[in-house]
């Protein structure tokens, strides 16, 4: 039974992959596109030169980090809906620091990081202190943060880090993550060192879950409340600490996003989906930091790979986010898949 | 005074009308049982069907055009939320997480489809859209008038109108009762001899129709084509009046008044003397950090059916 699990763990985000793009090939039938000719692009524009995998790799790098951040928190049972915002202020954060602070690279780019952890763990802290003290949701507050979130930075972008602009002046050189040796392997895409510290960052929160008491009651919170109680747990202190933490895992993809890629912020109109995408990426990642590694890599792929689909095949790039929908869908409805796969199991015998 | 009110009071419930449509549905679905997080997505969904019809027939409906690109939109909506409603009800996923991804396939289908008949990003803008009126008799009240009911929008006041038939539906009639009935304890429920499923299939499908109403008066009054940008946000902002509204049609009425009030305070706060000097930010914020007091007490207690976001397994106590 235990081996049985396990296998359904493996086979559940396998099997969700397949049926979403499979379904993404029947999309591209009925609209009248070659699904194959629609696949290589796909296939090329994520993997088909040095240049396109540095870019992957480059938009893998904050999926990984707020991939785990919404895995973390689901491991003690509750919903991060908000790395979204916590994206959002970690940029800001870093960018500010990045701006404003004059110092030798040491210090520097550590210290924009951190600005980075602080904002995103501060901004997590609101729902898990609300939830801890008052049992309030935190996915609605989460959600509701995201938005204050969006629109003070925006309005901080404009009146303090700007004239009036939309754009910030690029931060200052020491504080960048940029890579001119990683550029120049991969014909100057964007790639950084920040996927160093995105992997970095998986194996702590691998640390954590499998090796510290915190971990362990972290994951007891999450399998039973009252048992963690009556075993004498803080519960309310680990509510608060795990939203903590996974708000520095979302904080640290803002650096990514401003220190590494962009080395700007710039006034956002709406979502800017990386939190959201995440939860696509913990899902399939089954809340296990190398699962999630591992998924954000795919989901890397296919956004990437999508750049190339409409002048490769004429295909639009919504396809993909119509994919990663559908993916969310069959990984979230595992119950039904499981249930098939039973059936099927039953036939055999 | 006078100036100043007959400017916000139109712009006011011009900015509410599609939050009340898309809060009511989200009322019917909380109530139910089922967290719907996907109003969002139900609102692009009707957005993006309402231009595109209303593109289509413009020439062959004339002036009726838009009054049938909502009233398909809303079907579209309802048809596109059972997408939502198998997810959490029959296969059992976490509410949350489709909500999430209805939000996403809604995007990504409007834009892709856009795409892929209009060859370009964003739609044209539509020939028939929703103009003002006086609405006849009620603009002739002295003071009232003008204030209320000359230059605005007949939708604004079908959504008055549709969240008082919603509040009849759910507290007055026997309907009402077991749709509540299922949200707060459906096992109960279900000893009574209440189809749980069919219920909740109802809730979700009917925050669908109104979802699907609201995006598309939304895209008919204020925007007029649909892009990727057309609805940002206003699914969640909708989710917020459910929240501040306690779940209740009314309420949920209410909190989008205010909540459409602070949106076009933001918008021609410019021109009034006590706003001027208040930066928009705070006025964009306030319906967020507003229910997030609501949520913990500060502003009387908000409180949640009791089952909303738990699916039902029959014979599990």
């Amino acid at each position: 039974m235990a081996n049985n699990k396990r296998l359904f763990t493996m086979l559940i985000p396998i099997i969700s992959v397949l049926l979403g793009l499979s379904a993404g090939a029947i999309i591209m039938l009925v609209s009248g596109y070659n699904p194959i000719t629609g696949y290589i692009a796909l296939w090329n524009g994520a993997f088909g030169d040095a240049y396109t995998i540095g870019e992957t790799i480059r938009r893998t790098t904050p999926y990984i980090l707020t991939g785990l951040s919404i895995a973390f928190a689901f491991r003690s049972g509750l919903f991060n809906i908000g790395a979204e915002g916590q994206v959002i202020v970690g940029w800001l954060a870093a960018i500010w620091v990045g701006l404003a602070v004059d110092a030798p690279m040491i210090i520097h780019l550590p210290l924009a990081i951190l600005a980075s952890v602080t904002a995103g763990a501060l901004w997590a802290f609101v729902p898990g202190i609300l939830k801890a003290k008052l049992g309030v949701h935190e996915v609605i507050v989460t959600i509701m943060m995201n938005y204050i979130a969006l629109f003070s930075a925006n309005e901080i972008i404009r009146k303090v880090l700007t004239d009036g602009g939309t754009t910030t002046e690029p931060i200052a050189a020491t504080a960048s993550l940029a890579s001119p040796w990683l550029q120049s392997i991969t014909f100057y895409s964007r790639m950084h060192y920040g996927i160093l510290i995105a992997l970095f960052a998986a194996v702590i929160m691998w640390f954590i879950i499998e090796r510290t008491t915190l971990g362990y009651e972290l994951k007891a919170v999450g399998y039973n409340q009252h048992a963690s109680k009556y075993a004498g747990m803080n519960v309310s202190k680990n509510i608060v600490l795990t939203m903590v933490i996974a708000g520095a895992f979302a904080g640290l993809a803002g650096a990514m996003e401003g220190l590494g890629t962009y080395g700007t912020i710039s006034v956002m109109s709406g979502n800017i989906n990386i939190g959201f995408d995440g939860i696509a990426v913990a899902l399939l990642g089954a809340n296990n930091p190398f699962g999630v590694v591992f998924a954000a890599f795919l989901f890397g792929a296919l956004k990437e790979g999508a750049g190339e689909m409409p002048t490769g095949a004429g295909v639009p790039t919504e396809l993909v986010d119509i994919i990663i929908a559908l993916i969310i869908f069959f990984v979230a409805s595992s119950y039904i898949i499981r249930w098939a796969l039973l059936r099927f199991k039953k036939g055999e015998k | 005074m006078f100036d100043i009110l007959q400017s916000i009071v139109p712009t006011a419930l011009f900015y509410s009308a599609p939050l009340i449509f898309t809060a009511l549905g989200g009322v019917f679905s909380e109530r139910s049982g089922v967290i719907n997080i996907g109003l969002e997505g139900l609102m692009v969904m009707g957005a993006f069907v309402g231009i595109v019809f209303n593109l289509t027939f413009a020439d062959v409906l004339g002036a009726w055009t838009p009054w049938v690109s909502i009233i398909v939109a809303t079907a579209v909506g309802a048809i596109f939320s059972i997408v939502h409603a198998v997810a959490s009800i029959s296969f059992r996923s976490d509410q949350t997480i489709s909500g999430v991804a209805i939000n996403m396939l809604a995007l990504g289908l409007g834009v892709y489809l856009t795409k892929l008949w209009y060859g370009k990003g964003q739609t044209d803008m539509v020939q028939q859209p929703f103009y003002t009126t006086d609405i006849p008799l009620l603009s002739e009240i002295p003071i009232i008038g003008p204030i209320f009911f000359q230059g605005v929008y007949v939708t604004s006041y079908l959504a008055i109108i549709v969240a008082f038939i919603a509040w009849y539906v759910l507290y007055k009639t026997s309907f009402g009762l077991r749709l509540r009935a299922v949200g707060e304890h459906p096992m109960a429920a279900d000893t009574n001899g209440i189809n749980v499923y069919k219920m909740r299939y109802i809730g979700v499908i009917l925050s669908g129709a109104l979802g699907g109403l609201g995006g598309s008066v939304f895209a008919l009054t204020i925007v007029s084509n649909f892009s990727h940008s057309t609805i940002v946000g206003q699914g969640f902002m909708a989710l917020a009046a459910v929240i501040f509204g306690k779940w209740h049609p009314l309420g949920a009425m209410g909190a989008a008044l205010f909540f459409g009030l602070a949106q076009s305070l933001s918008v021609v706060g410019a021109g009034v003397p006590l706003l001027a000097d208040v930066p928009q930010v705070y006025l964009l914020i306030a319906p967020y950090v507003l229910t997030i007091l609501a949520l913990a007490g500060f502003i009387g207690r908000a409180e949640a059916p009791k089952a909303s976001g738990i699916p039902y397994i029959k014979g599990n106590r």
